[in-house]
């Protein structure tokens, strides 16, 4: 029986707790009789027979008929899946995903469908490469569609397959891919790893345009976003939900099939950073120290190599499949079961460790303007109610911060840190004053469309989402960042922990409470 | 003087003479006792238990000793030997993996095709790990229980159990039901032999049937390429490409008779062996119609049926040199 999340209240007996530092990790003392430590439930059971579970779903959806039943010859299917962003870290094979196609495909085929494309949704990331397509799909599907170009990933930039569905009552353009706008029947496969994944949320972002993003994508609405994880009281899920009625009344049918896992993500010998500091046994204890003392001696570039190898024996704890609206609620349901955790009242210092992984960087550099992102962004936003920092407190992260970014997969990121960062940190003039410069940039489109690059926009959304938290925040310090990188970001740059909460006590004082995110697992603090 | 002494040397030769022609002499000179006995006309006499055949006792291959001895041999020759001739492209094992993950794996019962001995070597190598520890072969007690020499090879190295092929008889079909219980799995030919002219054979039910009686599922394989590299009557292996293709494990229905299961067995084998030489979508919509090629080959026979042969070996491992091609996208 896994054991629910729970807050332990720092005291002298309190072994050092455990912080992502990027590519690494270390064990920091907190101060005791004020701090506390929010730890993630353990990860639940998953499903045993994960086949049976997506067939049942399958036939027997909410909302809607049987997928058999949708199925006719002669009609146009188009099957959307989320791309690499989810999950993090990478899953085992089979994906979730290919579990699911491979699932619809056999009934399709049975069905007599033979007008089936295959549509990875991208929104604005950047094109998946093949060795990640055959990841997500496995190699049978792969195999079967992409050399006849029926698998392909979606193109925001690509007007002539753009169309507009609609306009919403506050004037949001619905603009999306024209194959799925004119297809019969959508099947959208989704891997919901946080509450803030899946609904309308998927179609709305995943296979739209640069036009229909930016009406939530924009530093207004993600200020107002309280939070990611709470889509009643988020901002932008209210735009996208605005947006998800115009499809359900103008656009396709779409089925929606969605998928929960736990929180069991390092598989062995990273397993203890999933544990409880004083539960870890002689053998946790050595592999910390050689996998840390190891990590330390390498180059970085083997060391991001290393950690993104990893891949996740995530269990899938539930799918459900139907109509969006009602299938996203169940699914919500199962994602809190798995990671919500009842915090009393918020905090003066918010710590956290910025892992080597954000959404924006799988197989890449995690570079300066993710760690902002990773940190106010979804970190920041891992609350329900309140946030877990007071308005005015101060976030500690931990992340060697270097100034060091991947020029095929961020070409807009580096521009956009020497010229926009140095122009401003403010989300609202960067975006009146810079972004349509980036969005429109033609050798950014071309990198996009026919690379494998993020969309030249994109520093401005991932700078955007942490806009809330840097609102909200009254400093952020980052210890043991490159300190003119920091500073660049706007952030304060610390040598240690104990440095980092000496600079704290200048905004907060000298006895302020301290809360640390125990990042490892992810969880939801649900502050009262 | 010298006449007695010739007449006595000849003498001792002649005696001598006749003493090795007794001891030289066939024994077919001597008969009853010294030789079996003959048998009436009319009356049958029950076969004798050699204890060779159906009857062999692989028992001692299973003991520690044994099971350490058909590790190495496994890790070593037949790894070698695998990987040398057969370059195996192993696919499908994301297929067992909710069975695979499991604390305890249960046991299964793999259905192959078969074409050369190299398959069963094949099979050892690309069953996932989890089963490959606790794993029996049945083999065909007439061919490789014969001798004891080749008894003793295939129960040693294989961990073979032998099956009587000829006879309809329970020894063989309780054997195997008891190891099952006991957490080996098994590989069992549905074919019953190889491959005479390069084409399958229809399936017989010994899986189906091991599968109703155990409760374990059977996961259909189809072993592509072996046939061209080792097939029954060549004279020596010609080294070649080789997939193996693992399917979905399947089980009886709760009132599926062990003909309709078996049927289902060999369909799922035949989508398989599509899907090998075609793509995966291509074969589920061909099997949705019941249009999969059939593993039997075209009805027609003589040279039409080698010549389709030929060009069907082209489309699988053993003529795979398709080069990917990169896909640019279409910027209009």
């Amino acid at each position: 029986m896994p054991r629910p999340g729970f807050v332990l209240d720092v005291d002298r007996s309190t072994p050092p707790m455990l912080f992502w530092r990027g590519e690494n990790f270390s064990l920091e003392k907190l101060p005791a009789d004020r701090s506390r430590v929010i730890y993630g439930p353990e990860p639940l059971a998953g499903i045993d027979d994960v086949d049976g579970a997506i067939r049942e779903a399958l036939l027997n959806p909410l909302d809607m008929d049987p997928l058999p039943a949708l199925l006719t010859p002669g009609m146009k299917l188009t099957i959307c899946f989320d791309d690499a962003s989810l999950s993090l870290p990478k899953m085992r094979r089979p994906d979730t995903r290919q579990r699911i196609i491979e699932a619809v495909l056999e009934l399709a085929a049975a069905a007599g469908v033979d007008d089936v494309h295959l549509i990875a949704a991208l929104g604005l990331h950047r094109r998946m490469h093949d060795y990640e397509l055959r990841h997500v799909l496995g190699d049978r599907i792969f195999d079967a569609f992409h050399p006849r170009g029926l698998l392909y990933q979606h193109d925001a930039e690509d007007h002539d397959n753009l169309t507009v569905i609609g306009e919403t009552d506050e004037g949001e353009v619905v603009e999306i891919s024209k194959r799925v706008a004119e297809s019969d029947l959508v099947v959208y496969a989704n891997v919901n790893q946080v509450a803030m994944d899946g609904g309308w949320k998927s179609i709305t972002t995943g296979v739209a345009s640069y036009r229909c993003l930016s009406y939530h994508h924009n530093p207004a609405t993600l200020q107002n976003t309280r939070s990611l994880m709470d889509r009643h009281h988020s901002a932008l899920h209210h735009s996208l939900w605005r947006m998800g009625e115009v499809l359900r009344e103008h656009g396709p049918k779409i089925f929606t099939v969605e998928t929960t896992l736990n929180t069991d993500t390092f598989p062995s010998p990273f397993d203890f950073l999933a544990k409880r500091e004083w539960e870890w046994n002689a053998k946790d204890r050595a592999t910390f120290l050689a996998t840390q003392k190891s990590l330390d001696r390498i180059p970085l570039k083997m060391r991001r190599k290393i950690m993104h190898s990893i891949e996740s024996p995530y269990r899938m704890t539930g799918v459900h499949a139907g109509f969006t609206p009602t299938v996203h609620e169940r699914t919500l349901d199962n994602v809190y079961a798995q990671h919500l955790v009842d915090v009393e009242g918020q905090t003066d210092i918010l710590t956290m460790g910025i892992p080597y992984i954000c959404p924006y960087n799988p197989e890449g550099i995690m570079n300066p303007i993710l760690v902002m992102c990773m940190g106010l962004g979804y970190l920041f936003n891992m609350y329900r109610g309140k946030p877990l920092v007071r308005e005015g407190g101060v976030i500690i992260m931990t992340h060697p911060t270097y100034r060091d970014f991947h020029s095929v997969h961020h070409p807009s990121y580096i521009d956009f840190f020497e010229e926009v960062l140095a122009d401003t940190t403010d989300p609202a003039v960067m975006s009146e004053k810079w972004e349509r410069k980036y969005a429109e940039d033609e050798w950014y489109r071309h990198l996009y469309r026919t690379g494998n690059a993020y969309h030249g926009v994109h520093p401005f959304y991932a700078w955007y989402w942490g806009a809330h938290g840097q609102q909200h925040a009254g400093r952020v310090i980052i210890v043991g960042g490159d300190a003119p990188t920091v500073r660049r970001l706007g952030f304060t740059p610390a040598s240690t922990m104990n440095d980092a909460l000496e600079i704290a006590s200048d905004v907060v004082g000298r006895s302020a409470s301290i809360t640390h995110l125990h990042v490892p697992s992810v969880l939801v603090a649900d502050v009262k | 003087m010298a006449k007695t002494s010739l007449r006595r040397a000849q003498r001792l030769a002649g005696s001598a003479e006749k003493a090795v022609r007794a001891a030289a002499a066939p024994l077919r000179n001597f008969g009853f006792p010294y030789r079996a006995p003959t048998v009436p006309r009319g009356v049958e006499v029950p076969a004798e238990v050699t204890g060779l055949g159906a009857h062999y006792d692989t028992e001692w291959a299973r003991r520690p000793l044994a099971a350490f001895a058909r590790g190495v041999i496994a890790e070593g020759p037949i790894r070698l030997a695998t990987r040398v001739l057969t370059n195996p492209e192993i696919v499908g094992h994301d297929r067992l993996s909710d069975l695979s993950r499991l604390d305890d794996p249960p046991p299964v019962i793999f259905a192959p095709t078969h074409h050369s001995h190299f398959d069963t070597g094949l099979m050892i190598r690309a069953i996932p790990t989890v089963w490959r520890r606790r794993l029996v072969v049945a083999a065909a007690a007439d061919y490789f229980f014969d001798k004891k020499w080749k008894a003793v090879i295939s129960a040693l190295s294989l961990n073979a159990i032998p099956i009587d092929r000829e006879v309809t008889g329970r020894a063989s079909s309780d054997a195997l039901t008891a190891l099952i219980a006991d957490g080996y799995s098994l590989v069992i030919y549905p074919e019953g032999g190889r491959s005479p002219d390069g084409w399958g054979q229809g399936f017989k039910g010994g899986a189906a049937y091991l599968s109703s009686k155990t409760g374990a599922p059977v996961v259909p394989v189809f072993i592509d390429g072996t046939g061209a590299i080792f097939g029954k009557g060549m004279k020596r292996p010609k080294a070649g490409r080789t997939t193996v293709l693992f399917g979905h494990a399947m089980r009886a229905g709760e009132d599926e008779s062990t003909r309709r299961f078996n049927a289902r067995i060999e369909a799922a084998v035949t989508t398989l062996g599509d899907e090998a030489l075609n793509d995966f979508w291509t074969a589920r919509q061909r099997a949705a119609t019941g249009d999969n090629p059939p593993l039997t080959g075209p009805e027609y026979t003589g040279w039409r049926r080698d010549w389709a042969l030929a060009e069907r070996r082209k489309l699988g491992a053993a003529g795979k040199r398709r080069r990917e091609r990169r896909a640019w996208p279409d910027l209009g």
